[in-house]
């Protein structure tokens, strides 16, 4: 793909900008020469009608939901409203400065505080902050809670493990290694849920708290959620929940009601603001009731009509984010809770695992389901067995060639060539239907002409790419000639 | 059924009957039954889209502060975001797609990050840039654990004239980490004064320009650190203007990346900016995108180097991010490109051009002193005996600045910050001048 810097001509412009009053070199003068800028730097110059051909013919090479079914396991791929996208430019909310006086900001602590409250209603928990900028943000900070507690406690530092089962997200060792914890894996059982006998045998005083995703990767329920929860109490540590899939049980079920003392949402997730191409999302966190007095500064407090800042709160862990969050994200999201209303929530969860239970019993005869049971909102497949050198990522590859965004694959690691499908509620059930003809399709082709998987995909911008060749040779910028 | 729920009746009964569940509730049967007992609904009916368009408009609307005229600044600045922006973030094939995990469907994101990333580089004078992280504050803080990572130490020297936010932020993320903070005191010109450098100086940190506005000089700090690591806090604006942090040795750019092309939003979403040298890739945290080419040798972009990453690496990773700020970094991006290198200079000395004049207005009132005399760019810091007063005199007038509770954070006493950007014009200077002057000579 030639980038923007193949395109346009030297002194082209894309704006018009105010001429200056002053020379330029008087101005120049006014830094030291030492700190002046020598050479400018390569920047594109090109017209504005170059500038907008550009991007939009990269977005044409890019799929989103708006495109077609994206099936991204643990992603929750769901269709975004629109609506939320013009609240979120709203000039009351893109024009404001978050260092202007309580006074000012009403209408944005307004936002805040709302939003505060169904979040904290939906975990049924007490205590909440908004300001991680995305799930793993929320999680990190979740640590630093717990980090904050112990030491409160005089806890630290014995309690220097945390507890993880085997088909966790990514996120979640990385999270608690960042915040300074050892990472402990807890395996799965047969049901792929976390063995109870292997979790005991780990609690001891050492233990910090586990972090559960629930339901956990494989689309399963831990059905033994409340004895996990108090095992981990008795042993003095704490329960952090991934929230991740909270769509699986969004409007049905509270975290607080199963034991958790911290849990993330994932605003662009569950409640729909988009995820951007990679983000900003948000990651805000609830707590129970002993986790409360840690939480950042500052918390928004609502004093009969008027909200304002409280940053007295001497346990606090401190900011996490600079301001309040990714506020503009919240703005959607408040929006989606007020649509949907209670009912609505409950639909979503219903329509989720519907469609994900739907997919499961319509292809669980063509591809292996290692774990064959009722799933919630997503559940995972092998890609194994289906032909002579078929790889799960050959599947996935076939798939954007029927018109799909294939599945998460590889993911979780307890699953070997796993494909990881989370449908969402917002599919027709034409939609899913297709992707199953599509999925017996490719498994069909997978025997008879093998080859069209392992050189898919055949119709999409670019043939297969050699990633391997972008880590021994990296080109990770334009070379200019010269560099 | 809420309206983006596509299921008829039929299609519901169709498919409970493939799956063999009588009804939905069927479908939460795993769920502990004492669980489900105590679920209680926040009470919230559904409401309709012209509802909920009147309710957030009007919360939208309840800000005053959006009337003022911002002279504030502080971290965050009211440059001109030009239209193109904002058309290009709203085609839904980049807002509504993911983390490109699949490159060949995603050539459209992938490209535009290796456009980023080069861009970044060029900017900061860096060899290798991510494709984003959530902020700048969480961008220095990940830029200290790297530091950590590489030459070990344990005190981080910071000047006592860095952003206060971006210093909590830092502060928590130090502790967390057992790593301890170490002031850096600054002289009467605003510019840090680098005495001793412990033995255990896991990294040093410098605003550039800093949080008073007033330019630092980088020269000779990295010879003087050795191994440990030089990392610089930048207003990628400013270097329009000022000599790459790249020039100096630096080993870590990071950076508030909010002025290009990004509304102030009430602070986030913002855009982190992270740029290294090549040493230290495979150290660095965030997603990078590389040039490749496909089976058939046509160029292409795919992630590079995702064993750095947490989905690989987990708790051996460089870091735990996974969603970043892409589309913050997108309208980077497009900004970047619609001002070129001319267009990005001409916007750092249009508000220089300003902010001197204001500058130079104040100081001529009888009891306005610059706080420091240091060299500055378009933030300056005014020093007055009653600072608050002159503050509230400019809020009747309706102008915001940052009143001298953020600079007292630094060891500041009565004075206030004042930030010009090319959107000020010549009637807003007139009436910030004209507020003060009925104060003038009250000291």
């Amino acid at each position: 793909m030639p980038t923007i810097y193949a395109r346009g001509q030297k002194g082209r412009k894309a704006l018009a900008l105010p001429n200056l009053s002053r020379k330029e070199e008087e101005l120049l003068q006014k830094i030291p020469e030492g700190m002046r800028r020598k050479e400018s730097p390569r920047l594109p110059e090109v017209s504005q009608p170059e500038l907008i051909r550009h991007y939009t013919h990269l977005s044409c090479l890019n799929y989103g939901v708006d495109t077609g079914f994206y099936p991204l396991g643990s992603c929750t791929m769901k269709y975004n409203p629109k609506l939320h996208e013009d609240l979120a430019w709203l000039p009351g909310f893109t024009g404001l400065h978050p260092l202007l006086s309580e006074e000012e900001i009403q209408g944005a602590l307004a936002v805040l505080w709302e939003l505060s409250e169904y979040l904290k209603g939906i975990a049924g928990m007490p205590g909440i902050t908004l300001q991680p900028a995305a799930g793993a943000h929320g999680e990190l900070t979740g640590m630093f809670l717990i980090k904050r507690y112990f030491e409160d406690r005089g806890e630290l530092p014995r309690r220097e493990k945390i507890l993880l089962p085997d088909s966790a997200h990514g996120t979640n060792p990385a999270s608690a290694a960042m915040a300074g914890f050892r990472v402990v894996s807890i395996p799965s059982d047969r049901r792929g849920m976390v063995d109870l006998d292997a979790l005991k045998r780990n609690l001891d005083e050492t233990v910090a708290g586990i972090m559960l995703t629930v339901p956990n990767t494989l689309g399963i329920f831990e059905e033994d959620i409340l004895e996990i929860t108090k095992l981990v109490h008795e042993a003095g540590g704490l329960c952090y929940f991934d929230g991740a899939n909270l769509n699986a049980f969004l409007g049905r079920a509270r975290p607080g009601d199963m034991g958790a003392d911290i849990f993330h949402f994932n605003l662009h997730k569950t409640f729909s603001t988009p995820h951007g191409g990679g983000g900003p999302g948000a990651g805000p966190l609830a707590v129970s009731e002993p986790l409360v007095p840690y939480l950042p500064v500052p918390e928004i407090v609502k004093d009969g009509e008027k909200f304002r800042l409280n940053y007295d709160k001497p346990k606090s862990i401190g900011r996490v984010h600079p301001y309040f969050g990714n506020f503009l994200v919240m703005v959607k999201a408040l929006a989606y809770i007020l649509t949907l209303g209670d009912e609505g929530m409950r639909e979503v969860s219903a329509a989720a695992v519907l469609a994900a239970n739907y997919l499961r019993v319509r292809l669980k005869g063509t591809y292996k389901l290692p774990y064959d049971r009722l799933c919630k909102h997503e559940f995972v497949l092998s890609g194994e067995g289906l032909g002579e050198g078929i790889r799960t990522l050959d599947i996935a590859k076939r798939l954007i060639d029927y018109g799909f965004h294939p599945p998460t694959i590889y993911f979780p690691l307890i699953v070997r060539e796993a494909l990881m499908i989370e449908p969402t509620e917002t599919e027709p059930k034409e939609v899913l239907d297709t992707f199953c003809e599509a999925m017996l399709k490719i498994a069909e082709e997978a025997r008879t002409n093998p080859a069209l998987l392992k050189e898919a995909p055949h119709n999409a911008p670019v043939r297969r790419l050699d990633e391997a060749r972008a880590v021994r040779q990296p080109i990770l910028r334009e070379p200019f000639p010269g560099n | 059924m809420n309206p983006y729920i596509p299921h008829t009746r039929r299609d519901i009964e169709e498919m409970l009957s493939a799956v063999g569940l009588p009804d939905v509730e069927a479908l939460f049967s795993d769920i502990p039954e004492e669980v489900r007992r105590r679920f209680q609904p926040l009470g919230l009916p559904p409401r309709d889209e012209i509802w909920v368009h009147r309710y957030i408009t009007g919360l939208s609307q309840r800000s005053t502060g959006t009337k003022l005229i911002p002279f504030l600044g502080a971290g965050l600045y009211d440059h001109y975001v030009p239209p193109v922006v904002g058309h290009v973030l709203s085609r839904s094939e980049f807002y509504t797609a993911y983390t490109p995990y699949q490159p060949e469907i995603s050539q459209g994101t992938l490209t535009w990050m290796f456009e980023y990333q080069t861009m970044v580089c060029e900017l900061t004078g860096m060899e290798v840039a991510n494709a984003s992280m959530y902020d700048g504050a969480t961008a220095l803080a990940e830029a200290v654990y790297m530091a950590r990572r590489t030459v070990g130490g344990k005190a981080v020297l910071v000047p006592k004239s860095l952003n206060p936010n971006v210093r909590e932020v830092l502060a928590t993320y130090v502790w967390a980490a057992g790593l301890e903070l170490v002031d850096v005191p600054y002289d009467e010109q605003g510019q840090l004064t680098l005495s001793e450098i412990p033995e255990d100086t896991c990294a040093l940190i410098v605003q550039e320009p800093n949080f008073f506005g007033v330019v630092e000089d980088l020269s000779s700090l990295k010879e003087r650190l050795g191994k440990a690591f030089l990392i610089v806090y930048v207003n990628p604006i400013a270097l329009g203007v000022l000599e790459p942090p790249g020039k100096f040795g630096a080993d870590v750019v990071v950076g508030e990346g909010q002025v290009l092309g990004l509304p102030l939003s009430f602070g986030g979403p913002l855009l982190g900016i992270f740029a290294t040298k090549m040493e230290y890739l495979r150290r660095m945290p965030g997603r990078v995108s590389g040039r490749t080419v496909d089976a058939e040798g046509k160029e292409g972009y795919v992630m590079a180097f995702q064993t750095r990453e947490q989905h690989i690496r987990r708790e051996e990773a460089t870091s735990n991010i996974c969603t970043n700020s892409a589309l913050c970094a997108l309208a980077a991006t497009v900004y970047l490109a619609a001002l070129g290198p001319e267009g990005l200079k001409r916007i750092a000395l249009l508000s220089m051009e300003r902010a001197h004049d204001l500058a130079e207005r104040i100081f001529s009132l009888p009891g306005f002193r610059p706080a420091f005399s240091g060299p500055f760019l378009y933030e300056f810091a005014v020093s007055f005996s009653e600072a608050e007063r002159a503050v509230r005199k400019l809020r009747e007038a309706g102008i915001a600045v940052a009143g001298p509770a953020l600079l007292e954070k630094c060891g500041v006493k009565n004075a206030f910050l004042v930030a010009v950007t090319e959107k000020r014009t010549p009637e807003e200077l007139d009436l910030f001048v004209r507020s003060l002057s009925s104060l003038a000579g009250k000291e």
